[in-house]
């Protein structure tokens, strides 16, 4: 007993003295100093970066650069018929969008325009060229070679850097995060692709065990996977090319060294272990008799495969040539090689041939294929740029085509000029883009990609579901494998991906979200880093021998993946790099850092890191102080002016892993490097509505992220101008009353999906079981849940080939008064389209189209054929269970000259029973019953509940951040001021509790209520308070169905399938089989034949086949003919089995 | 186990009879037990002239519009039954029909007509007759307003004016716009207090210059059971009386302590021979917020209740009715309910 409190003393002594030596003399009790308001440089940065910027970023890049090195890539066309000949590109530039036909009056456009008008939002590319033209060179510029879909808020966008009142003339709205595309009218995302990280070494183990080492290099000309392998313990070399593993000491000899004790030195330094595990290898080489590179070459030479053999026309070379060719130019392509010296090629293949000798030793030393540092991101721009480089080339080799045919003419009346060519292919481009963006398919041939759901239509089901969309990535992974590994929670993605936003079921985990502050680094520029890096004391590794590179203290340099020399101090490197970072020499998203395993430096400026700010630590201090926050607010600095002085910083993945981030100030210790700068930046913006989500069981976050997309409120301010496919809106939507700091800044307070409902927790009526709510017809009388169905309905007047079009007819009149209008045409004004304003009830006709009957054959001017001329009625009519009201009608053209006809028609639909609601905590439910007011409990003030909740959602749910919104939304409405539930923060249940004591109420939150019913008191306190509820797309109406007899298929005469054709519904298999094992024959009878496709059938006893009206044409009598049911199924079948000279007999007996 | 003793001498029949208890958490002895053969020996049957006695209403408050008042003596099914007729059953006059001409305002028509619906409307509903479904609407059962604006852009506007309110002209369509239109002999009938809207200044919808409201609206009779629009009242509920008991005394700072766990004015501290002593002064005033329950150092020492048949009845009228009025309706019309069952009782005894 003693000795254990001696020993509690001693420790206790011990961390004193420790906190003395650490903390420099301040205790642990000690206030720490902490910056106030920190958070508001998250608002500062989304001004900047974010959310929605990687996109818009990406493009911009992608425009502005890229495009550049592609034409720079791809610059000369040829002719093979005259050499004299060459047209070259110097220069590309995309225009600002514009119309695409050339005799508009206002050439320009606006996004929305396009929206109603199904249109592409797209700008000209122009080039500039030079080329020859007879015997002279021609130069021009701003040849127009296609079109370019134009990111919304990207450089070339028109809305970009207007302010909220020249959006609106636009009709755009200014909290639409633009980064999407329109494409025929229709919003369109390039959703984030998820990669493996390309020209990076990764150990893994294979299925069979074997550790390899592979590398995907992917440069401008090429994609290939390298892999150094394993096999029986020794190493080989495999790639696609050569159909044969390679012993890795042959590919090395091959490559030119050819010292055995050098490559021994390469791979294995002075590490005996290594040497022992490697030596096989060399035997291996040595027993094969190769001991020069010429042998070795030849030997790889046999082994290319043959199909990849064949190098064009023309004489057939060595074997040995196409095997240092293919090692030169494809086996790591990305590792180049200049006038044939191999030597950073050998050491590649031999660092990569040392990580499988270590992994071979230490298992711990395999890399995690799902650590995010290993992940690259590929944006819009990257992806459209591979699309634009694969369609510019076959653009290129069209027009080579075209210019070699018209050259090889020998006559030609003119001279030629290739412009004129250029101009005709214009259409490749831009259908090509437009093709792709819409279909979401990239094919291309040059890397062999085939990829399909590229890009979704933006989900306008409301502000939240479009903002998620854009912050959304999607893996390459196969969703059908049932593997855990890609889809659990990394720790490596704290802070870039948020940990709650995912989908539930096949896609769970491979779907992911980014976090709040996360930001997608494009490419950038190598040359600066390399020369930074040698002035940096890194020392060229080609020319050292073996030895040095792999002693204790000296460390390889890597940039992007490639081996750029050693450094002997490796720490003092590494810091005066970020320094450099820091002071703004080199880009800010360049990241470096140490990786001890392998004892090397890694620099990073390659695109698709993920990266996030943090304020850096020095001395145990943050560098950002208070002063510098006050000055934010006071709008004197702004996020990047932070960045130029060197406050924070961002960091990629592997950085971050290098360093020491504190979470708050007060957990900083002198190791620290970094301190984050809000802990709910972990969360995506999606996560974010959550109140209280820290109190919440995870998987109830996960259900709000995705219900939070279905909920029904305002999408946009440009909400009433728009005419969407399907567009939900809430009559009267609210700001929650808990809301949190991302509310804030990603504008859901100014664009909210639902309402502060008075909610009582409670038993209540019985109808409340299985989640069901309870609601109060007083509060749905007075607009609570009232929300608005539009509905778009379009049509095009076509024009055929033959000259007929199709026409708008007038309300036919009533056949016995002419002077009023059939009732099913009432709502149609004279042009036969519905007047704006008009109700509708189903069955009614709002366009009264017509079209020609004849569109085929020509119809000649005076045709006397009077069918030629004739129009058969095309209307279209309303069908839906509610009527509803013409909200616009929209008549315009399409950029080919058809006439579009758009109707939207509006329902206001209040809640019913059956509707689906749900709260901020992954908590739905449907209404259960809806009860008069002077039914409902009131309390003392006389406050009786919109919505009745069932308590026994909470136990099993555990979503206490419910009850504390409720606690925190009870104490905002009496303080009257709005309360925050920020993750990891917010306001204080004491605090809470304190304002409702103040004013009168129980600190739990529970109310003295009395029942309206018996107008007694309830013997038990209910938890009491509003709770912002949403309300979910899913109604009734749209889904309720019932049928008794009804519409057939054509061809079986059973019902139809389907709600939206009035079908019937199916006893299926496990119903049928339950109804065999219960032995209900009569009921599967009426069930399976009598209710759905019965028919009479005669039989001809004599030949068992069937006859017809009681006689048999195959036996010419009517002797013995039977009549019995059967399935119309069952008939078919045997008719067809008939058509394929199969006769099916029946022979008949009786049963009874 | 045995039950702790408690020292409330009235912890007996009578508490059970005439209180409700509020416990720390939960309230028991909610159900009226006043009824005959409960209690042994005692006579509980209802007698008229005792309930003459006993039935007390004073009423404390009384505005245009509110109304506070105790009704002392009756059952919780009576009260609560005026309360209940108060919110669903007293007729008034609210809109019902909107026909519209033109609609060019951001607000569309069902949302409009929804919104007008909720405008009271100052109408003696008594003066009307319920109007059925296949009813042609007559100046006995029909209000007709018209409402028609047009925005127009204010020519006095100063330069640079960003107030929609002084930069036009009706940028706000208020219920004051309602135009009272009268039919047959309304306006002879309704001569005294011409019908409009109650107030004036409710936002119907906000129109910008070149748009316009031309609707016809009229109003019907109706029950708040059918549809919140018709209720008379905002809301009309009930509490009990709250009561504090002190067992023994609470003295010292403890009283200053057990005065802040109630709202002011309630407990009051004295001095009494130098020594600071809680008292309570009107429970009134109290919310039962229970929050003395929570401190461990008044356990034992304070039992709170409610007087079960005091009841502290608020009436919030919309303003169509004036709230006094409003309660003798509600009366009426639980009479004239009793009359029906009456009635109805009476034939059926002599049809047996």
């Amino acid at each position: 007993m003693e000795d254990a409190q001696a020993d509690v003393k001693r420790s206790i002594k011990e961390a004193q003295d420790q906190a003395e030596a650490f903390f420099g003399g301040k205790g642990l009790t000690d206030p720490i100093p902490t910056v106030e308001d920190k958070w508001k440089l998250l608002p500062a940065f989304l001004k900047v970066k974010g959310l929605v910027k990687q996109h818009i970023d990406s493009f911009n890049y992608f425009i502005n650069v890229d495009l550049e090195n592609i034409i720079k890539a791809n610059e000369r066309v040829k002719s093979d018929v005259d050499p004299h000949f060459y047209l070259k590109y110097t220069g590309i530039r995309v225009g600002a969008p514009e119309r695409p036909d050339q005799e508009a009056m206002n050439r320009s456009y606006t996004p929305h325009e396009c929206r109603l008008r199904d249109l592409t939002y797209s700008a000209n590319i122009y080039v500039d060229i030079e080329y020859v033209r007879g015997r002279q060179i021609v130069r021009r510029k701003g040849v127009p070679i296609g079109r370019m879909p134009i990111m919304l808020r990207s450089s070339h966008c028109v809305l970009t850097g207007r302010n909220e009142l020249e959006l609106a003339k636009m009709n755009e709205c200014p909290l639409d995060p633009g980064g999407y595309f329109v494409v025929k009218g229709v919003e369109k995302v390039i959703l984030v692709q998820e990669q493996m990280s390309k020209n990076r070494i990764i150990v893994d183990v294979d299925r069979k065990g074997f550790v390899q080492a592979g590398v995907t290099s992917s440069t401008m000309e090429r994609k290939s996977k390298t892999y150094v392998g394993t096999k029986h313990g020794k190493i080989y070399l495999k790639h696609n090319s050569i159909s044969e593993d390679i012993p890795i000491v042959v590919a090395l000899k091959a490559m030119g060294m050819q010292s055995d004790k050098e490559i021994t030195q390469l791979v294995c330094g002075q590490d005996s272990k290594y040497i022992d595990k490697f030596s096989p290898n060399l035997e291996e080489c040595s027993s094969m008799k190769i001991f020069t590179q010429q042998q070795a070459l030849d030997y790889i030479g046999s082994k290319i495969d043959a199909r990849k053999r064949s190098f064009g026309p023309g004489l057939r070379r060595p074997a040995s040539e196409e095997a240092l060719e293919i090692l030169g130019s494809v086996v790591l392509a990305h590792v180049e090689v200049f006038d044939n010296n191999f030597r950073p090629k050998c050491i590649y293949v031999a660092v990569m041939t040392r990580r499988v000798v270590m992994a071979m030793l230490r298992g711990d030393l395999v890399d995690d294929r799902d650590y995010v540092g290993n992940k690259r991101l590929e944006l819009a721009g990257q992806l459209l740029s591979l699309l634009f480089e694969d369609l510019f080339k076959k653009f290129n080799s069209d027009l080579k085509m075209n210019i070699d045919k018209v050259l090889k003419k020998p006559n030609r009346t003119q001279e030629f000029d290739v412009y004129s060519q250029l101009l005709f292919h214009g259409d490749h481009i831009t259908s090509g883009f437009v093709r792709a963006i819409s279909s979401g398919n990239w094919s291309l041939k040059r890397f062999r990609m085939e990829r399909a759901g590229v890009t979704q239509v933006l989900s306008r089901l409301s502000f939240i579901a479009a903002l998620g969309m854009m912050t959304r990535i999607s893996s390459q992974f196969e969703k059908t494998r049932k593997v855990s590994g890609p889809r659990a929670l990394q720790p490596s993605q704290w802070g870039m991906l948020c940990p709650s936003d995912t989908p539930e079921g096949e896609a769970c985990g491979l779907v992911k979200n980014l976090a709040l502050m996360t930001h997608i680094t494009v490419d950038d520029e190598e040359a600066p880093l390399v020369k930074l890096s040698y002035i940096l004391g890194c020392e060229d590794v080609s020319l050292l021998t073996g030895p040095e590179v792999y002693l204790p203290d000296t460390f390889l340099v890597f940039l992007n993946g490639n081996i750029l020399g050693i450094t002997r101090h490796s720490a003092q490197f590494v810091s005066a790099f970020r320094r450099m970072r820091r002071a703004g020499r080199i880009s800010e998203f360049v990241s470096i850092f140490i990786s001890d395993h392998h004892n090397s430096v890694h620099i990073s400026c390659d695109g698709g890191r993920i990266c996030r700010p943090l304020i850096i630590v020095e001395n145990g201090k943050p560098r950002v102080r208070t002063e510098h926050i006050e000055q934010l607010s006071a709008g004197k600095l702004a996020f990047d002016d932070f960045l130029r002085m060197g406050l924070i910083e961002y960091l990629d993945v592997n950085e971050e892993s290098d360093s020491n981030i504190a979470l708050y100030e007060r957990e900083i210790i002198p190791e620290s490097t970094h301190v984050e700068i809000e802990p709910f930046t972990i969360l995506g913006a999606v996560a974010g509505l959550i109140p209280y989500p820290h109190h919440n069981q995870s998987p109830r976050n996960t259900y709000q992220c995705a219900m939070g997309k279905q909920a029904i409120g305002a999408i946009a301010y440009n909400q009433l101008n728009r005419i969407d496919t399907l567009l939900y809106l809430m009559v009267y939507p609210q700001q929650p009353m808990v809301k949190t700091k991302t509310i804030e800044m990603i504008g859901y307070d100014k664009l909210p999906a639902g309402q502060n409902a008075t909610v009582a927790v409670m038993s209540n009526s019985g109808y409340d079981i299985e989640d069901a709510l309870v609601l109060n017809k007083a509060s749905l009388d007075r607009g609570y849940g009232r929300c608005q169905v539009l509905r778009k309905y379009a049509t095009l007047l076509r024009q055929y080939p033959n000259g007929s079009y199709d026409r708008l007819a007038d309300p036919p009149v009533h056949p016995d008064d002419p002077n009023t209008v059939q009732e099913k045409y009432e709502v149609l004004d004279k042009d036969g389209i519905a007047s704006v304003g008009e109700r509708i009830k189903p069955g009614q006709v709002y366009i009264n189209k017509q079209m020609p009957t004849n569109t085929s054959s020509d119809i000649g001017v005076n045709s006397r054929d009077p069918t030629a001329n004739a129009y058969k009625n095309a209307p279209m009519s309303y069908k839906s269970g509610m009527e509803g009201y013409v909200d616009k009608v929209l008549m315009t053209t399409t950029d080919n000259d058809q006439t579009l006809i758009k109707a939207l028609i509006r329902q206001t639909r209040r809640p019913e029973l059956g509707d689906k609601f749900s709260s901020r905590h992954g908590q739905k439910g449907v209404c259960g019953i809806i009860i008069q007011q002077e039914d409902m409990p009131f309390s003392d003030l006389g406050v009786c509940p919109d919505v009745i909740m069932n308590p026994h959602g909470f136990p099993s749910r555990m979503t206490v951040g419910k009850m504390i919104e409720l606690l925190a939304g009870k104490a905002g409405v009496l303080k009257g001021e709005l309360q925050y539930g920020t993750a990891f923060g917010g306001s204080k249940v004491e605090d809470m509790s304190r304002i409702l004591i103040e004013n009168g109420f129980s600190y739990s939150g529970k109310d003295y209520v009395t029942s309206g019913v018996t107008g007694e008191p309830l013997s038990a306190y209910i938890y009491f308070g509003p709770v912002y509820y949403q309300k979910l797309k899913h109604m009734v109406m749209d889904k309720m169905h019932s049928r008794s007899r009804g519409p057939r298929a054509v061809l079986t005469r059973q019902p139809t399938e389907g709600r939206s054709r009035d079908g019937g519904l199916r006893l299926g298999e496990m119903e049928r089989d339950c109804l065999i094992g219960y032995g209900a024959s009569m009921l599967l009878l009426e069930r399976l034949m009598i209710s759905s496709d019965i028919f009479e059938i005669h039989v001809c006893e004599m030949c068992g086949l069937l006859g017809y009206a009681g006689w048999c044409q195959h036996c010419k009598s009517s002797k013995g003919m039977a009549k019995m049911q059967i399935p119309y199924a069952c008939k078919l079948l045997f008719q067809e089995l008939q058509s394929m000279n199969v006769i099916p007999r029946l022979q008949l007996q009786n049963v009874f | 186990m045995v039950p702790e003793k408690k020292n409330f001498s009235h912890n007996d029949l009578d508490t059970l009879r005439s209180r409700v208890i509020v416990e720390r958490d939960r309230v028991t002895s909610t159900a009226s037990t006043d009824f005959p053969h409960n209690y042994p020996g005692q006579d509980l049957a209802w007698d008229f002239e005792k309930f003459k006695e006993s039935f007390k209403l004073k009423i404390n408050k009384l505005s245009k519009t509110e109304m506070e008042f105790d009704m002392i003596g009756i059952d919780a099914a009576v009260a609560n039954a005026f309360r209940r007729i108060l919110i669903a059953e007293v007729p008034t006059m609210a809109v019902s029909n909107v026909f519209i001409m033109n609609n060019t305002s951001i607000v569309v028509d069902e949302v409009l007509a929804h919104r007008l619906g909720l405008v009271p409307i100052l109408a003696d509903p008594t003066k009307f007759d319920f109007k059925g479904k296949e009813e042609t609407p007559t100046d006995l059962n029909t209000i007709v307003f018209k409402l028609q604006v047009t925005c127009r852009r204010n020519p006095n506007a100063a330069e640079g004016e960003t107030d929609p309110l002084k930069k036009y002209i009706h940028a706000n369509v208020y219920s004051g716009d309602m135009k009272w239109s009268p039919q047959g002999d309304q306006a002879e009938r309704f001569k005294e207090c011409p019908i409009k809207p109650v107030f004036d200044d409710i936002v119907v919808t906000k129109l910008r210059p070149g748009q316009e409201v031309d609707i016809e609206i009229h109003c019907e009779k109706g029950l708040g059971q059918d549809h919140a629009k018709w209720s008379p009242v905002a809301t009309a509920s009930y509490r009990l009386m709250p009561e504090i008991l002190i067992n023994g005394e609470i003295t010292g700072e403890a009283a200053v302590r057990f005065q802040k766990c109630f709202p002011e004015g309630v407990v009051d501290v004295v001095k009494e021979n130098g020594v600071k002593k809680a008292v309570v002064v009107n429970p009134r005033k109290d919310t039962v917020s229970r929050e003395v329950l929570r401190h461990a150092e008044f356990e034992n020492k304070v039992k709170l209740t409610r007087v079960r048949d005091h009841f502290i009845f608020s009436i919030e009228s919309v303003g169509a009715i004036e709230p006094q009025d409003l309660f003798v309706q509600a009366v009426k019309v639980l009479m004239d309910k009793t009359g029906t069952v009456k009635r109805s009782l009476q034939s059926t005894l002599q049809a047996e």
